[in-house]
């Protein structure tokens, strides 16, 4: 669609054709976007446009992108990623430190171009420096990847880094790149408007052509495709990430081509190889694309499971599984019980010799509506009332069992409501799942579900 | 000269080069002065008052209101240069521009007037009282060489900014000194907010002269496509005549294209201010090259659609089906709630229920899988939390929808390979 315009774009703004065919090989399915950049930089000495603001999704190429064309083209560039720089400080002297060609290390004692605490100073030191640097009317180009967190920082430093050019009178163009829209950067009295860049999402076919680059060299590129194909048929629902996708089409590489290596299939034989790797991509799916099972775990277990028997431990049961003390058991189980029923149902479900259960009246509208707004605050009489109620035998009210709630809170499977006071009064809430829950219970052959109001 | 002013032809490459250099030089530094359309009282106003302070030493305060990107700092930069113009006042007139976004506090406004008037010398390690103590030392140096005082200009962009300053010290001794002292000094405040007089400090109110110039863009649209011709022309002083009375044809012919009237019209309609313009314009002139020496309709309807594109529809369009899904049941809930915020539990209830019931080819994933997915739409900040604390969990944490029912509409049509189920699921009217 875009290839059109390489031929007429690409040997223009005073650099050589190769270079700029050397960006946009690197680059594959960003023709558009690297044409609109080469053009809105232009020549080197050509004033640049204030500022430009790149969003688009989580790896659609917008740092790459940038990088490659600066570094490609040897403009005099500074990259600043603004999570690592939380502090105005570290942003200004990181900017200065990369233009003035600075790297603190032991020979200069870890020492900065320059200190500089204030946008006044920076914008100061820039121009000095620029004079020095001897940059004459070159564009500068100063780049700030993940720029929403610029928001988090003084308000006046947004607004300044964009009319920077103004403020500095050099020829300097600041590059925002985020993947939150400009609206969500507005506030205040408003800011010099940036020149807006999408960069879209790639296409399922640009994803393949990208990932087919990796492709190991022993078999064939569309042997990978469609490999990658499959692959996607399971995860591209869910997962639109191109290095999420590229990461699991590696990991499970080895497990597809695994008939192969035995013998029991060839190159050809796509369906076998697909009934294969399915299951296991169905797996994948509930652990690794979570990062329950780590790559290195997903590797390991892929090895042993040639030999057969190999299983993941457990790991689909591992976030729903915690050694505590019996009666510790018993006392989350009593938070779950009174944070998720009424308080009228307490009688009904705990007393021995409750009336007759109208279960007409129980079934009421909203019935699983507990389940769904989540659990409600209980004091801690109603936690030890439920508590004694449940527990088998005689339970003495010791010092251990009310330290045994405490240490529920610190493992943050209940927690404190109101803090106001600490002894008198205090009230909890249960912060576990259902699933966590039932599978405590059934440790202790409690059926929790049949006291469960939504669930009668 | 003329012998080498007609003898000079260039070559279409080099013309459009310096068309570039030029036409770049006007669209992406504000303040290069262009023609004043519109403004002339206002310029006169300004021009009066500065000249009275240089010439007559009348001290004087004014505040130039204006929306972003209508000319403020463009016209006081143009009175500016035009002043010093005059012989007694190039050597004798002392400017000092602040901005409100780099001095932030008082203490690096003051350090700044005094590098800017050129005066850290004589200040060096001298400890001062009081602020206005300081000021007055600064103004008092000056006149040191003379025995009558050089007026100061006092430039201050970003004047709302100032006044979020503790006690507002620097605006109280700007207008004190402007309304007492014999150093004749002109304050200017430069702002955007209409009610900035109501964000001084009584007594700083009553030292200000309380004049106001409004800059308001006041262009019909006869003169804003005159404003989009001056900026495009070239000028007399370009090299190639040729290629200047060639180029300066072809803009004209610009002003009878239909296609560019309609899309001046639609970005008139939405902002009349030269700097909208100019960044519609920005694009065609970068796109300049010798395969494509003029500048056509079509690359304007480019760059307006450029400009006018819905970034959230956009961004919907590079979701994941799945996460298109949690939008979708998360609309239907607003709906049924009248707009309080739902928590992920309900989403993912409402989601399971759609997949029961219809959803043939959807797949139905996991929890941990849904809430990743998200979780991810947080992160785009397409839903935000309603609360403020983070004390529940994930699943019941309060959330509110940031995309309106359009968008969602609108990213649907040009969804690709979208389940005609998703589709439908968003259209039916939502019953519980």
């Amino acid at each position: 669609m875009a290839s059109g315009k390489i031929g007429k774009d690409s040997s223009c703004y005073g650099y050589s054709k190769e270079r700029i065919d050397e960006i946009h090989n690197t680059l594959p399915c960003r023709e558009s976007q690297i044409s609109t950049l080469l053009a809105l930089f232009g020549k080197p000495s050509h004033a640049a446009y204030s500022s430009i603001f790149i969003y688009g999704h989580t790896a659609s190429g917008k740092s790459a992108v940038i990088t490659t064309i600066l570094q490609t083209l040897q403009l005099p560039h500074a990259i600043v990623n603004c999570v690592e720089c939380y502090t105005q400080r570290l942003l200004y002297e990181h900017i200065l430190n990369q233009v003035g060609d600075v790297i603190p290390s032991p020979d200069n004692n870890y020492s900065c171009y320059a200190r500089c605490d204030n946008m006044n100073d920076f914008v100061r030191l820039l121009k000095n420096l620029i004079e020095e640097k001897e940059l004459g009317s070159r564009t500068l180009f100063i780049v700030l990847d993940k720029a929403e967190r610029l928001r988090d920082m003084d308000a006046n430093i947004l607004p300044a880094l964009l009319r920077l050019q103004e403020l500095s009178n050099c020829n300097i163009c600041v590059i925002l790149i985020s993947e939150i829209v400009l609206e969500k950067f507005r506030t205040g009295t408003g800011f010099h408007e940036p020149f807006v860049l999408h960069f879209p999402d790639y296409s399922k076919d640009e994803m393949l052509e990208i990932i087919s680059h990796d492709c190991p060299s022993d078999y064939s590129p569309s042997f990978y495709i469609s490999y990658v194909n499959l692959l996607m048929s399971i995860f591209y629902m869910v997962c639109r990430d191109l290095n999420e996708l590229r990461h699991l089409a590696q990991l499970n590489f080895p497990k597809y081509i695994e008939p192969i290596l035995k013998g029991e299939a060839t190159v050809e034989n796509a369906p076998k190889l697909w009934r294969n790797i399915q299951p296991h991509l169905q797996k994948a799916l509930q652990t690794i694309y979570l990062r329950e099972v780590s790559s290195a775990q997903w590797e390991k277990y892929q090895l042993e499971n040639v030999e057969g028997a190999g299983s993941l431990p457990n790991l689909l049961s591992l976030r729903s599984s915690v050694e505590l003390p019996y009666y510790s058991k018993y006392l989350l189980i009593a938070a779950y019980l009174a944070s998720y029923n009424p308080t009228r149902t307490d009688k009904r479900f705990f007393s021995k010799h409750h009336g007759k259960i109208n279960k007409h009246k129980l079934k009421k509208t909203e019935k699983i509506s507990f389940q769904l707004l989540g659990p409600k605050p209980f004091p801690l009489e109603r936690l030890m009332a439920i508590f004694y109620s449940i527990v088998e035998g005689k339970v003495a009210p010791t010092a251990n069992i009310f330290s045994q709630i405490s240490s529920l809170v610190s493992l943050h499977l209940v927690s404190h409501v109101s803090s106001d006071d600490q002894l008198d009064s205090a009230k909890y809430k249960c912060t576990v799942s259902l699933d966590f829950i039932r599978s405590i219970a059934r440790t202790v052959n409690f059926d929790v579900v049949r006291y469960l109001y939504d669930f009668v | 000269m003329s012998r080498r002013k007609s003898t000079l032809k260039l070559t279409t490459g080099e013309c459009i080069d310096e068309v570039q250099r030029l036409l770049r030089e006007k669209l992406s530094h504000d303040s290069v002065t262009t023609q004043v359309f519109g403004l002339e009282t206002q310029r006169r106003h300004l021009l009066d008052i500065i000249k009275r302070c240089v010439n007559m030493g009348e001290s004087n305060s004014a505040i130039i209101i204006g929306p972003r990107g209508s000319g403020k700092s463009m016209i006081l930069k143009s009175i500016l240069e035009e002043v010093k113009l005059e012989d007694n006042v190039q050597d004798n007139l002392l400017e000092v521009h602040l901005n409100g976004l780099l001095q932030t506090d008082d203490k690096v406004a003051l350090k700044e007037i005094t590098r800017q008037l050129q005066l850290e010398n004589t200040v060096g390690d001298k400890v001062f009282g009081s602020f206005a103590e300081t000021l007055s030392f600064l103004l008092e140096a000056l006149k040191s060489d003379k025995k009558t005082s050089r007026p100061v200009l006092f430039i201050l962009d970003e004047f709302d900014l100032f006044a979020h300053h503790k006690n507002q010290t620097l605006l109280y001794n700007l207008f004190d000194i402007s309304q007492s002292a014999q150093t004749p000094i002109a304050v200017f405040g430069l702002t955007c907010r209409l009610d900035v007089i109501e964000l001084l400090e009584k007594r700083v109110k009553s030292r200000f002269s309380h004049r106001q110039i409004h800059i308001f863009s006041s262009l019909s649209f006869d003169e804003y496509i005159d404003a989009f011709l001056d900026i495009l022309s070239l000028p007399k002083t370009f090299p190639d005549k040729n290629f200047t009375k060639e180029w300066n044809s072809h803009i004209q012919s610009l002003n009878d294209d239909n296609i560019t009237i309609d899309v001046l019209r639609r970005i008139y309609q939405n902002n009349k201010s030269i700097g909208a313009l100019k960044r519609l314009l920005l694009l065609p002139v970068c796109r300049l090259s010798e395969d494509h020496p003029f500048i056509r309709s079509t690359d304007l309807l480019e760059s307006c659609q450029y400009l006018t594109m819905d970034s959230k529809a956009a961004m919907l369009h590079g979701v994941s089906v799945l996460e298109l899904c949690l939008i979708i049941a998360m609309k239907h809930l607003t709906t049924l709630y009248d707009g309080d915020p739902v928590n992920f539990q309900m989403v993912y209830n409402e989601y399971q229920k759609f997949i029961q019931r219809r959803g043939h080819s959807v797949q139905c994933y996991e929890k941990a899988v849904v809430l990743k997915a998200f979780e991810h739409l947080l992160a785009l900040e397409m839903i935000k939390p309603a609360d403020g604390g983070q004390r529940s969990q994930k699943e019941y944490r309060p959330m509110m929808l940031l995309v309106d029912a359009m968008q969602i509409d609108d990213a649907l049509q040009k969804y690709p390979n979208c389940p005609t189920e998703v589709k439908q699921w968003n259209m039916t009217e939502f019953h519980a």
